[in-house]
């Protein structure tokens, strides 16, 4: 189970509203890079894992990522909160805001829903953790391209601080990948059971 | 323990402490014989557990579920004063 706690994992504090950030932004909460993917990512394969270690390892970060998750959520809200229509017509954003109003929902930038399907599970622990440290590497420079786009330092420094995380994520799961490698992949042979 | 500090510097040094518990875990589930890591782990949670106690007597619950003790007359966890953490820092 899961205990609430009424605090952000690192303080979102902005001041001045802009919806070209929001809309920038939002990929890290519905989009296929974003951290609802990471979290669901992480917390079913948690499941399957064959080794105490690598259980505790998905589930923990898995957990962490909800943390990013409420972070984004923050920033993407704080960025809009006081939208108006008006403003929404100014920026092109029209789409979003018939559809949300001014609500944070978890799309990607160009409005597709959130999708399952930008998770990549399979039935192998080692295929399942190569795909965890891709999806770290591709989070943490999907950071960095937003990093590139937006000035404000209210919104950047909680971003960067999300981008060092990938890099301690990434480097977690390699060690989990060595760890299984080592233990479960000496065991593993590659044969078709059913041809 | 006395509260020295502003509810903001509170929830600051909370917020750090719990970020070194936090890397200090992970770092531990891939290294859980590192013996340096383990006493840090163990200081960092004696550390943020007194924190957490101040905060919960002076501000309310931070946490959920049996998490926090109850302080007053009123279920403060709903209080409509306070802010929620998306809402920005929780200065009154
Ligand atoms: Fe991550």
């Amino acid at each position: 189970m899961w205990v609430y706690e009424k605090k952000l994992q690192f303080p979102v504090n902005i001041k001045k509203p802009n919806l070209k950030y929001a809309n920038a932004v939002l990929t890290q909460f519905g989009g296929p890079n974003g951290e609802l993917a990471a979290a669901l990512r992480y917390l079913t394969q948690r499941i399957n894992m064959p080794t105490s270690k690598s259980k505790a390892v998905l589930n923990d970060i898995g957990t962490e990522e909800l943390a990013h998750l409420e972070m984004i959520q923050a920033i993407v809200y704080q960025l809009t909160r006081d939208a108006s229509p008006e403003d929404f017509l100014k920026e092109g954003l029209q789409g979003y805001y018939a559809v949300w109003d001014n609500h944070i929902f978890p799309s990607s930038p160009t409005g597709e829903p959130f999708m399952a399907a930008y998770i990549n599970n399979t039935g192998d622990p080692i295929s399942n953790l190569h795909e965890d440290l891709a999806a770290e590497a591709k989070a943490r420079a999907t950071y960095e391209q937003l990093l590139n786009l937006i000035d404000d330092p209210d919104v950047t420094k909680p971003l960067s601080f999300l981008r060092e995380r990938e890099v301690v994520h990434f480097q977690r799961f390699g060690e989990t990948l060595d760890d299984l490698q080592l233990h479960e992949g000496m065991k593993t042979q590659f044969v078709v059971k059913k041809p | 323990m006395e509260n020295t500090l502003s509810r903001k510097d509170l929830m600051r040094k909370i917020q750090e402490l719990s970020f070194c518990a936090v890397d200090l875990n992970l770092f531990l589930n891939t290294h859980p014989y590192d013996a340096q890591a383990l006493q840090d782990y163990q200081y960092v949670l004696n550390s943020l557990r007194q924190l957490k106690d101040l905060y919960n007597q002076n501000y309310g619950p931070l946490m959920n579920f049996g998490e926090a003790y109850v302080t007053g007359n009123s279920w403060k966890w709903v209080a409509e004063d306070e802010k929620w953490p998306w809402e920005g820092d929780m200065v009154i």
